[in-house]
């Protein structure tokens, strides 16, 4: 079916109906007898009118317009766009999962919280840390919560002065407004042309106003920080503490651990390292982990195993409380449990393994065409510039479009921000050689056109179900909403 | 080792090794220093087999009861979920996809969000909805936000009555922001007026209210609403998405915010999470809202498409000025509500709140009867509320789990004093059967 698709509201046909719902078997009473008078719906809300059939063909048609993992490659940066297994989907959807309610008594749910509490245990130890809460549900909320503990650390310590947080300005736009919502200022330090933290401007801006660094390793540019040692020695040596963004977590797993490189608080994406489903954009998964010291600030509650029974412990006077209204996203969580049962210790190395493989097999045969502004060996990702091209009138966001004609979806574009043009590229561990070839292949061919047919490039996407589309418009005369 | 999802054979990776022009993988690692390293296997277990997998995920399922009649709420629901959500939620071009960056190659998941937020204006009454946040609790807090940048203001008036946990989340988040948070008192588990008059005044950033409340009680929005008339604090009304269908909008009862859980809206309960956080507002504060928002646009060849838009609000662009770090939706539950919706319509909405309200008010009627408990409110209740027992609520839940029913919520968790009270929620899935059923085991075990 070609686009446009009709919105729903606009197949609604008056007096249609989609559902079946039981006979009311209970005394019939008018509702103006139970609700008060003022609060009585007037008008019902405009929602379509339509069949089952309709509903399931207009999403089915709509799920149509879409690219994702399993349709084609998505290399795109910092993302780990991975194959979501399908056991997860399977384990996730279990009745005794799927239907258990948050407020059972806690002999009824033994093993959600057995399954909680082992899944913190593996993701402590895949990260080097001594305890892991599961409450916050994405990587931004895990980032606000990680920095929440280090500043109640500080205040339960009286060193009130620290109010500032020191953030790479290659830093992912997440950690500056998450250091925001916590109420500290930003102070930016600058990088090296690796992307790597310049050591001498982090000494020029430590102080005893610190209250954390926030880095992720390997950096965005998918260069690992050899500086780690003493990028740490020097915050801790100021009283501050370190923060890992697991955003690029994929690159390492049992190779090096975030704790073990100094690190106090770390993050993990479990929708990018731990191949739970990005959904369109959620539900993710972020879980925080934190050494020794911290381990009072978590939140409330905490899954404890006294024998062989677990249960919820809400008696934590120096917790930071609550950011979820449950306890996090657990039917992530299972998918992300279930994947590491069957990857095993073995299987997650190896996972790290092909992914940094892949990708400098990627940034090994397309560095000639397209310009690398640091060669060297890469890990899990790497960023090229597409400044070759733009001498001939192609922007990297060109190059983009024109990959969704061969079925491609673009990689990170225009960022990290210290590389012009940038388009960083994460082919991810589940890519096979023969697709990272056809990738070469297409980006060969735009290399080649945006010299000889630079139209062709600058005019794509040509096969997609709509072209570019006005983003200035849309803006500025917001449509947010259908209107009768 | 072989492995389903590692498509790799020795010999694809060895001709990779050669391209790039190393001897081995571990040399792709060597810009490690090796004293950071971890030289030993992780320590988890080992690898397991799909169908031995399934059968440990079986195992630990089995150990979680969700055979039991259940009356339980507390902001999640045992509402019908037709069996057409999960079928498009296991379509893997919803479920595997991006954030939709890249909308020539997007417009499913935009078109799904750009319906959803249509039909969270047409719930709400508000002129704006975004494409979602965490969940009911993060909302709030997020709301709450919205206040305090917008007025300038630093006093939010909360409500005794909010459920208690999303209270706990808006403590965190307003912990370290210049807010003070104080109490609005109940009497008789409904907001008291009378004191809240003597709190508002013009330092007030925000009202937040929750109707129906923690104890299923409507609280008076129009009374409340009108308190603030001549102040520039917003109202913000936290609410129950089914109750909507038979329950005023509250944007047409003066409600600035409208904010609220959706898992009733089709989603499991998959023990509390992944949930919906939905927030609709006034047109004034559109470019206050957090989070995405889908807009409706033209592509070169003049035909309608959708994109993430206003995006100068957002973390990406604003970095530590934006309205909040949120990075994304919850795009795939926002698609779970918007079918349910499609599917129920006007008609369905209603008549699921309709069953809801006369069932638990059924159920209520039925349980007062049993000699010594009493309903310790006077309502209007929509489909849950409170029961005052004869004795502690905790011991009389574990009986009931022996005879096959989840009674509800231990009120003593979360109001001191309230040791002896069960909130009970009764939605449209209770059968009468049941309801008897429920009567005469909790007869049964306070003899």
């Amino acid at each position: 079916m070609g686009h446009p698709i009709p919105l729903i509201f606009e197949r609604s046909v008056p007096g249609r109906t989609g559902y079946s719902l039981p006979e009311c078997d209970v005394p019939e009473v008018p509702v103006q007898q139970l609700l008060p008078a003022g609060q009585i719906r007037q008008e019902a809300p405009r929602l379509p009118q339509v069949s089952e059939g309709d509903v399931i063909r207009h999403y089915v048609n709509l799920s149509s317009l879409n690219h994702s993992v399993d349709t084609g490659f998505y290399p795109l940066g910092s993302c780990t766009m991975k194959y979501n297994p399908k056991v997860n989907e399977t384990a996730t959807r279990l009745p005794g999962f799927a239907r258990l309610h948050p407020l059972v008594p806690e002999r009824c749910a033994q093993g959600a919280l057995e399954l909680m509490y082992n899944l913190e245990q593996y993701l402590a130890e895949i990260t080097g840390m001594d305890a892991v809460s599961l409450q916050p549900v994405a990587g931004a909320h895990g980032e606000y919560t990680g920095l929440k503990i280090i500043a109640a650390y500080h205040k339960a310590r009286g060193d009130h002065k620290r109010t500032t947080v020191l953030v790479p300005d290659s830093a992912h736009g997440t950690n500056p407004a998450s250091a925001a919502m916590v109420g500290m200022k930003i102070v930016e330090v600058k990088s090296d042309c690796h992307g790597c933290v310049c050591l001498e401007d982090l000494k020029a801006k430590v102080d005893d106003t610190v209250a954390a660094l926030m880095l992720t390793n390997p950096n965005t540019l998918g260069l690992f920080d050899i500086n780690i040692a003493e990028i740490a020695e020097i915050v801790h040596n100021a009283g501050g503490l370190l923060y890992y963004d697991g955003a690029n977590a994929n690159a390492i797993l049992g190779k090096v651990r975030p704790g073990d490189t100094g690190f106090d608080v770390v993050h993990l994406n479990l929708h990018k390292t731990f191949s739970t489903p990005h959904g369109g954009g959620g539900p993710g998964s972020g879980p925080v982990g934190v050494k020794a010291q911290l381990i009072p600030y978590l939140p409330a509650p905490r899954v404890v195993k006294e024998g062989d029974q677990y249960r919820l412990d809400y008696n934590l006077p120096d917790s930071i409380g609550k950011v979820h209204s449950f306890y996090g996203n657990f039917g992530v969580n299972v998918r992300a449990y279930t994947y590491i049962r069957m990857m095993g210790g073995e299987g997650l190395e190896r996972v790290s393994e092909d992914a940094v493989l892949n990708a400098n097999y990627l940034q090994a045969r397309l560095k000639g065409h397209y310009h690398l502004e640091y060669d060297r060996l890469c890990m899990h990702e790497f960023v090229l510039s597409g400044k070759l091209q733009k001498a001939h009138g192609v922007r990297t966001l060109d190059i983009a479009k024109r990959l969704l004609d061969f079925g491609v979806h673009p990689p990170t574009i225009y960022f990290p921000l210290i590389i012009d043009e940038a388009i960083m590229i994460e082919p991810t561990e589940t890519e096979g050689k023969e697709t990272l070839d056809y990738f070469i292949d297409v980006m060969l061919q735009i290399a080649r056109e945006a010299k000889e047919d630079p139209e062709n490039v600058t005019q794509a996407p040509h096969t997609t179900p709509v072209s570019r589309l006005d983003e200035v418009g849309a803006a500025r005369n917001p449509v947010l909403r259908w209107q009768p | 080792m072989n492995n389903q999802y590692l498509p790799n054979t020795p010999e694809q990776r060895r001709q990779m090794l050669e391209a790039i022009g190393v001897g081995s993988v571990e040399e792709l690692f060597s810009y490690i220093p090796e004293k950071l390293r971890l030289n030993r296997p992780l320590n988890l277990p080992h690898p397991m087999a799909e169908a031995r997998l399934m059968a440990h995920m079986e195992e630990l399922a089995g150990r979680n009861e969700v055979g039991a009649v259940s009356f339980l709420g507390g902001g999640i629901y045992d509402h019908f979920s037709p069996a057409a959500i999960d079928h498009i939620l296991t379509r893997s071009e919803f479920y595997t996809a991006y954030t939709p960056y890249q909308p020539e190659v997007s417009q499913g998941t935009l078109q799904a969000i750009f319906e959803y937020q249509t039909m969270i204006c047409e719930l709400t009454g508000a002129d704006v909805a975004n494409a979602s946040l965490y969940d009911g609790a993060t909302a709030l807090a997020e709301a709450a936000i919205i206040a305090l940048n917008t007025t300038r203001n630093s006093k939010i008036l909360l409500a005794g009555t909010m459920h208690p946990w999303y209270r706990k989340v808006l403590d965190t988040y307003m912990a370290d922001l210049d807010a003070q948070v104080a109490e609005i008192p109940a009497v008789d588990g409904r907001l008291d007026l009378d004191a809240l008059a003597g709190m508002v005044d013009k330092d007030t950033a925000a009202i937040l209210v929750q109707s129906p409340n923690f104890f299923g009680i409507i609280e008076d929005l129009p009374g409340i609403g009108k308190m603030l008339e001549g102040h520039k604090g917003l109202f913000v009304v936290c609410t129950d998405p089914i109750s909507l269908g038979i329950l005023e909008a509250p944007a047409r009862l003066g409600a600035d915010i409208v904010v609220g859980e959706g898992q009733s809206l089709g989603l499991a309960q998959s023990f509390g999470g992944p949930l919906l956080g939905f927030m609709g507002v006034t047109e004034k504060l559109t470019r206050r809202i957090p989070g995405r928002v889908v807009g409706e646009t033209r592509d070169t060849q003049g035909r309608r498409g959708f994109v993430l838009t206003l995006q100068t609000r957002e973390q990406h662009i604003r970095r530590e000025k934006a309205t909040s770090n949120i990075c994304s939706n919850q795009a795939l539950c926002a698609l779970a509500a918007s079918v349910y919706l499609s599917l129920m319509g006007p008609g369905g909405l209603r008549e699921v709140a309709r069953q809801s309200l006369l069932k638990a008010a059924y159920a209520r009627e039925q349980l007062a009867q049993i000699p010594g408990v009493e309903v310790p409110h006077a309502g209007p209740w929509f489909k849950e509320f409170a029961l005052k027992l004869p004795r502690p609520a905790a011991a009389v839940i574990d009986a009931m789990v022996d005879r096959g029913y989840y009674a509800g919520i231990d009120l003593g968790r979360f109001y001191p004093g309230m040791e002896d009270c069960l909130l009970v929620a009764v939605t449209e899935k209770r059968t009468r059967e049941e309801i008897d059923g429920f009567r005469a085991a909790l007869q049964e075990v306070l003899k």
